[in-house]
């Protein structure tokens, strides 16, 4: 029977022998999440997809892979993959190599861009935002169509819809042509909009329309799910509003939205003069409203629970496709008119105008670089700069267009200063100024112990911090008390969901899993277990600990207590007067009765504790 | 040594250095050896310094018994011949004299060397001498010669057989010995003591054999890399954090960090929130309102973010999802000191 040792005050870690017991121990399955829901890969880079004649189109050349991958990577965004429509199609539908799929071979590029760029989740921003770079174009500057107030579409606002979803943003796109693939585009770029910072539509929810099929003025309205009646998208029945969320739970693509507004007493809901429903964000547009190929004038609408994130979702809407306007980049406004009388005119396309020193932004990056440089460099990233006017120091104003709504701070400034130049370009250097390091004593001192016991013999494992609350409490014969361990509140498997308070389970889960290995079987670890503390501001703590692990085909007690001597002999402080007997008979749960003691020191304080581990015990 | 394949005997020479003959076995006074034991006592003789055994084989044709027969008597159709008196025999007389068997073969060799002719059943002479070729042939091959093209047809009459003969040539080496020494596998403290060591003579060891493995204690490869990472960052002269606080407020974990509460990175999806201790009481209420600040309406240079935010999220506790919120606790340590300097 394997004989443990565990030292509460001191450091223990645990390291593991074989590798496999590391990373994940031998014969051990992984269980299924807890929640059957695909798990997201963890804030995953946005990928926008492309065709790639169409993209080199927009860019006016033709460019090989590499020479692709190389602006790419200059700009700050990575080519991340190759494919052909087919090929995914192929690949969705787990299709063999040579069987028919649908889908052509036109060539896909994937392009990974930073999650804060909006501007560059379609083609047109894509294109648009390397044109600029490449100097073959100049950021454009987008205008509000000059329409007198009196005849500006209007939206108002009821009361009702404060409860549910306050706010609501507005904006035309006049004369446009839409292509398919433009349609496309369109719509892509609704999605990847709500999943990226609309937040799956908790946030935002955006609703494009068929203007000419509606009459102005429009209404955001909250109303009770009963009252609402209209033909959604794609359907030709009516449907009453709660219905309709029954409808849609077996929907693949809708069935997650439903929970945004499901509960609520009143739903929000979008209808023009004639009562025509435009939408019921979040979840569905009407299908009076849809847009087709032959729309010619769009009517987009953004409700919300964030009013900037709105602003930022309407901006990038209209920046992105304004190009296909009659008036290129004009954007016709509407006005929001709040139930309390307070109007607003949106797109709201205003620059944030900033006034930054050069210093400021070369001197984070660590290069020298004059005004006209700086300037060119931030114009080339679609940052409006100029020389500023006053002040002693050399100074930059720049102009941050709707499109870079990431920018909020010089340092953003710096960052795409320092992009444009290459951070390969930026020279190396070293600190000026010599400090002298150090460690955390109690870390010197557990590296101190770890050589100590290895040096006996043992071998050090590197067991998890997070175990299941069985392993933790019932495996070794302890009860929870609910003051003992950290509970994890959403744990992904019942393998994580408390935080160890022992490392003698984690060293017995080790053994079990290598059982098998040659006798004897000597083992240690020093590592943080973690505790409630209510001393603390967080109210839980860390205890460093050592554990070993002794297990061969006799109970080995003295073995472990050899090796306690050994570590209270390197350890005692000299001034402290050990007595001669440092064991006291204990009476643990997880020991034989009177095959396990205590160690306590002479001032009184136990330190650890030691035994023939209990048949009952794993 | 000389081995004969058919009979399974030994038969030893007097002298075991002599080149040998396939011709003059010598009957030696030793008894008959087995040919396996044999061949052992053969290889032995290696480790008393003779050269290892080459064998040479030789094969030879020699007469069967009834070849031998007829190289000393005569073949047996020049004896039909000569019985047969001038008259001619009769095939049933010469049968009965010869035998049924031995009449047919004798009839057909003395047909085919035309000594003999058949008129009306009786067996008549053709000529009046015979040469006995046969006999002469038989005679030849008893005496070793190699007659390549006539052996078929003594094959046929099964007048010859095959002897492989397999003979081994021992020579003497350069450390031939007579007296066989035993060989030494350790040396021993009785050895030492007693002064045998001086006559010691070493078996060979194999090399090729691994030691015994022996017991020791193990560093955990991933730790010793850290350690590895460690002492970079110690050289350069950082000084190590205290970083032994798994549970965090996401107040030093996101908020601190400029990190915005509706950011997926706070996501349950992403990070462990807990359920004990759920909330954090403490938080430093000044530096908690620039926070706030900053998040909801900008400062210090920035825009901000421009949503409502709230204190209830930011004393969520978590697992720490990054150590850059330790980070965050020591720059706000130092940012209480009266001067900034670089530690030493």
């Amino acid at each position: 029977a394997p004989t443990c040792l565990s030292k509460p005050p001191l450091s223990a870690f645990t390291s593991s022998g074989s590798p496999a017991v590391l990373a994940r121990l031998p014969g051990s399955r992984v269980p299924p999440p807890a929640n059957n829901t695909a798990p997201q890969p963890p804030l995953a880079m946005p990928t926008v997809s492309v065709g790639r004649d169409r993209l080199f189109a927009a860019l006016g050349r033709v460019y090989t892979q590499d020479e692709f991958e190389a602006l790419c990577f200059d700009f700050g965004i990575e080519l991340d993959d190759v494919t052909t429509e087919k090929a995914i199609i192929r690949k969705e539908k787990h299709l063999e190599e040579d069987v028919e799929a649908d889908g052509d071979d036109e060539v896909i590029y994937k392009i990974e861009v930073a999650a804060n760029r909006y501007d560059l989740l379609c083609l047109e921003g894509l294109a648009r935002s390397l044109r600029i770079f490449t100097g073959s174009e100049a950021t454009p500057i987008f205008k509000i169509a000059s329409i007198p107030r009196g005849s500006m579409l209007q939206m108002h606002v009821r009361p009702q819809t404060s409860q549910i979803r306050p706010y609501v943003v507005c904006a035309v796109l006049r004369g446009v042509t839409f292509a398919e693939v433009r349609y496309n585009s369109f719509i892509d770029l609704q999605d990847k909009l709500h999943q990226n910072i609309c937040r799956k539509r908790t946030l935002v929810a955006i609703g494009t329309h068929d203007l000419d099929t509606l009459q102005g003025p429009f209404s955001y309205e909250a109303l009770p799910p009963q009252e609402i009646n209209f033909i959604p998208l794609k359907q030709e029945q009516t449907f009453r509003a709660d219905a309709l969320m029954d409808f849609y739970r077996s929907d693949m693509k809708l069935k997650k939205f439903l929970h945004i507004i499901e509960n609520s007493p009143v739903y929000p809901v979008i209808y023009d003069s004639n009562r025509t429903v435009l939408s019921l964000p979040p979840i569905i547009n009407g299908a009076h409203s849809a847009i087709t190929l032959k729309t010619r004038n769009v009517f987009i609408e953004c409700t919300a629970t964030d009013l900037t994130k709105a602003n930022i979702v309407l901006n990038t809407m209209v920046a992105m496709f304004s190009e296909y306007c009659e008036n290129k980049f004009e954007v016709e406004p509407v006005e929001v008119v709040s139930h309390d009388g307070s109007t607003a005119i949106y797109p709201d396309l205003s620059c944030y105008k900033m006034e930054v020193s050069l210093s400021d932004i070369v001197g984070p990056i660590g290069i020298s670089l004059d005004e006209t440089q700086v300037i060119s460099l931030l114009n080339k990233m679609q940052l409006q700069a100029d020389l500023c006017s006053s002040n002693r120091e050399p100074c930059i104003s720049v102009s941050v267009p709707p499109t870079r709504s990431d920018v909020l701070h010089a340092r953003d400034l710096a960052e795409d200063v320092a992009i444009a130049y290459g951070y390969n370009n930026v020279p190396k250097s070293k600190p000026k100024s010599m400090t002298i390091g150090g460690r955390q004593p109690l870390n010197r001192f557990s590296d101190k112990i770890r050589a100590e016991v290895a040096r006996a013999g043992y071998m050090e494992v590197l067991t998890f911090v997070l175990t299941s609350h069985e392993e933790n409490f019932d495996m070794l014969n302890r009860t929870d008390d609910g003051n003992k361990a950290v509970i994890i509140a959403n744990p992904r498997t019942s393998e994580f969901e408390v935080v160890r308070s022992s490392l003698m389970s984690c060293l017995l889960k080790t053994l079990k899993h290598n059982i098998d290995h040659p006798r004897p079987i000597k083992i240690f670890e020093v590592g943080d277990v973690v505790s409630l503390d209510t001393s603390r501001d967080v109210g839980a703590s860390n205890n460093r600990r050592l554990a070993a692990l002794y297990c061969n085909s006799n109970s080995g007690f003295e073995e472990i207590m050899g090796l306690v001597d050994r570590i209270v002999k390197i350890v005692r402080a000299p001034h402290i007067n050990f007595g001669q007997t440092y064991y006291v008979p204990s009476s643990e749960p997880e020991f034989f009765t009177k095959r396990q003691c205590k160690i306590v020191m002479s001032d009184g304080k136990q330190v650890g504790y030691l035994g023939i581990v209990h048949a009952e015990v794993c | 040594w000389r081995r004969r394949s058919r009979r399974r005997t030994w038969r030893a020479r007097s002298s075991p250095t002599s080149t040998p003959t396939a011709r003059s076995p010598t009957r030696a006074p030793s008894p008959p050896i087995k040919r396996l034991r044999a061949f052992h006592i053969i290889e032995s003789t290696v480790r008393h310094g003779v050269v290892p055994p080459q064998d040479i084989t030789r094969e030879a044709w020699v007469l069967t018994d009834e070849a031998k027969g007829y190289a000393a008597g005569g073949s047996r159709e020049v004896h039909l011949v000569a019985a047969i008196p001038p008259e001619g025999a009769s095939r049933a007389a010469l049968k009965e004299e010869f035998g049924d068997v031995v009449f047919d073969i004798a009839r057909k060799a003395a047909a085919k060397n035309k000594w003999i002719r058949f008129e009306r059943g009786i067996v008549l002479r053709t000529v009046e001498d015979t040469t006995d070729e046969m006999q002469e042939l038989l005679k030849r091959v008893e005496n070793g010669e190699v007659v390549p093209d006539l052996i078929k047809e003594l094959k046929r009459r099964k007048l010859v057989t095959k002897e492989k003969v397999i003979w081994y040539s021992l020579k003497k080496g350069p450390e031939f010995v007579v007296k066989r020494k035993t060989l030494a596998t350790d040396v021993t403290r009785e050895h030492l003591k007693s002064g045998d060591w001086k006559d010691l003579e070493f078996k060979d060891y194999n090399y090729e054999a691994q030691g015994q493995p022996i017991a020791i204690g193990y560093s955990q490869p991933l730790l010793e890399v850290r350690e590895a990472i460690q002492n970079i960052f110690l050289e350069m002269g950082f000084s190590e954090m205290p970083t032994n606080m798994f549970v965090e407020s996401s107040f030093w974990n996101f908020d601190a960090l400029f990190q915005p509460q509706q950011h997926p990175a706070r996501d349950s999806h992403d990070t462990f929130f807990l359920k004990a201790p759920a909330t954090t009481t403490q938080l430093p209420d000044d530096y908690l309102e620039k926070v706030k600040q900053v998040h909801q309406s900008g400062g210090y240079g920035s825009k901000g973010y421009g949503y409502d935010w709230k204190r209830d999220e930011a004393e969520k506790n978590l697992l720490r999802t990054h150590t850059t919120a330790v980070s965050a606790r020591m720059l706000y340590k130092l940012a209480q000191e009266e001067h900034f300097a670089p530690n030493s």
